[in-house]
């Protein structure tokens, strides 16, 4: 948690468990993928950072396994129209990874095994927003679901989430990813409906 | 992630609506003009907002200022022109931001146009340029509402004093109440106005944009007509960022 801000209070807190307008429940995992799902040995797995200056970083398997992990639950929203409440994983947060990068980047493009990406701000990936997780409900995670590894971003649509994670470049323009070139919007806040360009 | 906290060393209302907040940030790299940060606030029970603030200062050892306009159904805004006190400690990340800066050592001319307050990254350029003694050629043409909005007035006239050689040329678009004396009545930024106080295109100056959405898009596409290469036209809009959360 960070430093106190006295006499900062923010905007009022509700308890409810509403869902974002447009959404249905779910109790299903959903498969939603835009091509085959790719298999990855884990002994070549990696995943790399980028920088805008042309920095890497790079995690072997090993060495993601290593660092602390963090067990959140969480609730999904796919654009698609389902959401599913209570989700648990197991990560390791992007604050630890990106803890060390220099870089004054404000927008992240996130590469998929198999060619996926897709954008958003590096203010959405830190403070405790996003992971790369690697375990489902405690189990490793399933190859259909983004196995080995997927990002988790929850507070965004799920197709912010990708799976079958391999990095992330670090840009100082904003770049769009995949589906937002062909109509998707190029935020993805479930709590507005920013499902597509025009919202 | 360029994670630091700074401390509030002062505060400085512009305007009615406007605080500049002076913070002392220990381990303060430095910065280019244009570049922002990151402020994150926390309540005490935990929650946390962050929101990007425009730097307004030239590069000066550990003294970061922002300038802060009042969001009247914003969340962070009410808080940092009002309450906030001399001795808050601040996290923040910075400096962020590497396509909106201007670069002491630059020796194209520069254009700024600034709507609201879009000024504030535009003033950390021009104060650089004075604290350099940079040579390239600028102007400014900003757009405020009436004279009580504009920020930094005081040292705007006295930075942009066309009895001194050099400096900058200041031409202010007024769109609600003109000052007495005024020859333009209140307006717009125009095509008109634009060929008739920005520098020509063939000068091929570096553009810098910054204010609401609209105003961007608006001032952009007159430099645009004008003749100005869209490469050398560079636009910050406000809320780079997702905007504000649930």
């Amino acid at each position: 948690m960070g430093i106190i801000t006295p006499g900062f209070s923010g905007r009022p807190r509700s308890g409810d468990a509403d869902l974002p307008p447009g959404q249905y429940l779910t109790r299903d995992f959903p498969v939603l993928s835009a091509g085959p799902t790719p298999r990855i040995d884990l002994d070549e797995w990696q995943f790399e950072v980028v920088t805008e200056a042309g920095g890497r970083r790079t995690w072997s398997w090993t060495d993601l396994l290593a660092l602390p992990r963090a067990e959140v639950t969480v609730d999904l929203h796919c654009v698609t129209g389902w959401s599913k409440l209570g989700t648990t994983w197991t990560g390791v947060s992007l604050d630890t990874l990106l803890a060390d990068i220099e870089s004054a980047a404000d927008f992240a493009l996130v590469h998929s095994y198999g060619g996926y990406t897709t954008n958003l701000p590096v203010a959405d990936l830190l403070d405790g927003q996003a992971w790369v997780a690697f375990e489902y409900e405690g189990e490793d995670l399933d190859p259909e679901h983004g196995g080995p590894a997927r990002l988790l971003v929850p507070h965004l649509y799920l197709w912010k989430s990708a799976k079958w994670v391999r990095g992330l470049t670090l840009l100082l323009e904003d770049e769009p990813g995949f589906w937002e070139s062909v109509g998707y919007h190029n935020y993805g806040d479930p709590w507005r409906e920013q499902r597509y360009w025009d919202e | 992630m360029n994670r630091r906290v700074g401390t509030v060393t002062a505060v400085r209302d512009e305007t009615r609506t406007a605080r500049t907040l002076v913070l002392d940030v220990p381990d303060w790299p430095g910065h280019l003009p244009g570049q922002h940060v990151d402020l994150r606030l926390t309540a005490a029970d935990g929650y946390s907002a962050t929101r990007s603030y425009s730097i307004a200062s030239a590069s000066d050892g550990t003294r970061v200022e922002v300038t802060v306009e009042l969001v009247p159904d914003g969340e962070v805004s009410p808080y940092l022109t009002g309450q906030i006190t001399v001795g808050t400690p601040l996290e923040l990340r910075g400096p962020l931001g590497g396509w909106f800066v201007w670069r002491p050592g630059a020796p194209e001319p520069v254009q700024l146009v600034g709507g609201g307050s879009g000024l504030v990254p535009l003033m950390a350029m021009l104060r650089t340029r004075e604290r350099t003694r940079a040579p390239a050629p600028f102007r400014l043409l900003c757009s405020a509402r009436d004279p009580g909005s504009l920020l930094y007035a005081e040292e705007l006239g006295r930075l942009t004093d066309p009895h001194v050689g050099d400096h900058p040329r200041l031409t202010v678009a007024w769109t609600r109440t003109a000052p007495d004396g005024e020859e333009r009545p209140p307006g717009r930024v125009d095509a008109a106005l634009v060929s008739e106080v920005t520098w020509p295109a063939d000068r091929e100056p570096t553009c810098y944009v910054c204010g609401p959405t609209g105003f961007v898009e608006t001032i952009a596409d007159l430099l645009v007509a004008a003749g100005h290469d869209p490469a050398r036209i560079r636009t910050e809009r406000f809320g780079p960022t997702g905007g504000a959360r649930p």
